[in-house]
């Protein structure tokens, strides 16, 4: 069953920047975009068990702390070696300043 | 711990993924977020300045080199250029592996297909190989880049000052990858998907040095080989002198890498010709980090750092007397002392490798 939560305000994740998301025992990173989009992916990293909140966002990239893999966080595609295998995504919306995840 | 085993098909390996060692939360120093994205920040100016110097320079010395062969004087000109070749290539392959010299993708990676040439290592095996060296970081049969086991073996050390074991391994195993793919032990940190790749790229690297050797058995000359594939002999020197100092005498099997890396301050050529690489603890604890924002790095953190080594003489000074300890004692390193202002040592997660330091 999916189900829409309350994640963050708008004004937590500065601009090209993200933040981590804890909820139900699982862990979400948010994504502010250059052209002020939010999106959501898995938040930890599918090459080992790496939170990707400390990472560096670059335009529509996230780079991986540990070893510099990267993912375009709009669609999770794996865009960068160490990192083969995509990352989940999930759907966002944004009402009255408050940024909502979809989860399962 | 007693005897060690590099294996990584071994026993302390598994051992290190049955205790959770491997694959573990590391220490990290406290960085504002703010000072952080800063420091992470990409660019591509540092980097094509110093790729312009460094083959511009590569190129002069080669030339006269070889305008002067086969003259002594050429010597002076053979030393520069094999170092560049044999050692800054090291540097090289390093940080546009990890990505983040340049900031534009296509010239990271054409430095790094560059390097990789040169420094004889596998563009496709090797990113994987460094890839568990920062998740494994001197874990015992995890980490595939040991420089110094122990007991070390001095000889070794040595020969290598001159890249002759490296080069000794390298040639068999690019014979294997070429007709093969990866070798067994290649085949724990590669994945399957890339085993293609390592083929292609030892094919095309062979490929180099046979036309390379025919050629200077068609001039009847060793001058080609002076230019391609000999400087990682007699231009390796500066990598091993500064690779030794990264972990060496340092303790092993411990999650924290202020226990197991060290930074050491330098001259500049050496910064240049190592990319900023003395920082070592700083560029463990923070991969993302380039290597022209290091120095401010370095800044940032010292407070929680052991002070670093203040030249490479004084580095040494430190190791070799500790490496000499561990032909006795396996279990010996160093355990530099932290400053009031840092955060101590988890001593509950190095019980068993805090016990053997003094
Ligand atoms: S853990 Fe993310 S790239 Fe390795």
């Amino acid at each position: 069953m999916t189900q829409w939560i309350d994640a963050c305000a708008t004004a937590d994740v500065d601009e090209e920047d993200l933040i981590r998301f804890d909820h139900a025992g699982r862990t979400y990173a948010i994504y502010h975009s250059p052209e002020g989009e939010f999106f959501a992916t898995a938040g930890k990293c599918t090459h080992e068990e790496v939170h990707l909140c400390d990472g560096l966002v670059m335009g529509h990239l996230i780079e991986c702390p540990k070893h510099n893999g990267q993912f375009d966080y709009r669609t999770g595609e794996a865009m960068r070696a160490p990192v083969c295998v995509n990352l989940k995504t999930y759907p966002v919306r944004v009402e009255g300043g408050r940024v909502m995840l979809q989860v399962e | 711990m007693s005897e060690r085993n590099y294996s990584l098909l071994g026993p302390d390996g598994a051992r290190a993924v049955e205790t959770g060692l491997a694959a573990a939360e590391w220490y990290h120093t406290e960085v504002p977020r703010k000072v952080m994205k800063e420091l992470m920040g990409r660019s591509d100016g540092p980097a094509i300045r110093d790729t312009i110097v460094l083959y511009g320079c590569m190129i002069l010395f080669a030339g006269l080199g070889i305008w002067l062969w086969p003259s002594l004087w050429s010597a002076p000109f053979w030393l520069a250029y094999g170092v560049l070749y044999g050692s800054a290539s090291d540097s090289r392959w390093h940080e546009c592996g990890h990505g983040t010299a340049f900031k534009t993708p296509w010239m990271n990676n054409a430095v790094y297909q560059i390097a990789s040439f040169m420094i004889m290592r596998n563009a496709a095996t090797w990113r994987w190989s460094h890839a568990r060296h920062h998740t494994d970081t001197y874990i015992v049969g995890r980490d595939p880049e040991i420089a110094v086991m122990r007991p070390p073996e001095f000889a070794k050390l040595i020969l290598n000052f001159f890249g002759i074991l490296d080069v000794l391994k390298f040639f068999p195993t690019l014979i294997q990858n070429a007709l093969t793919g990866p070798t067994k032990d290649e085949r724990t940190f590669v994945p399957e998907s890339e085993w293609p790749k390592v083929r292609r790229v030892a094919q095309v690297h062979l490929a180099i040095y046979l036309a390379t050797i025919a050629l200077a058995l068609w001039m009847g000359s060793i001058l080609p080989l002076m230019v391609i594939g000999l400087p990682r002999l007699y231009g390796a020197w500066h990598h091993v002198m500064t690779g030794l100092l990264q972990h060496g005498g340092l303790a092993d099997n411990v999650i924290d890498h202020r226990l197991n890396s060290r930074t050491v301050l330098m001259n500049r050529v050496s910064r240049f010709i190592y990319w900023n690489m003395n920082y070592h603890v700083e560029h463990h604890m923070f991969p993302m980090v380039p290597y022209h924002a290091l120095p401010r790095l370095h800044e940032t953190i010292k407070h929680d750092l052991p002070a670093p080594n203040r030249s490479i003489a004084e580095g040494f000074r430190q190791m070799w007397p500790a490496l000499r300890r561990q032909l006795r004692n396996e279990d010996y390193f160093l355990k530099r002392e932290l400053p009031a202002t840092a955060k101590p040592y988890r001593e509950d997660f190095h019980t068993a490798a805090l016990g053997a330091a003094e």
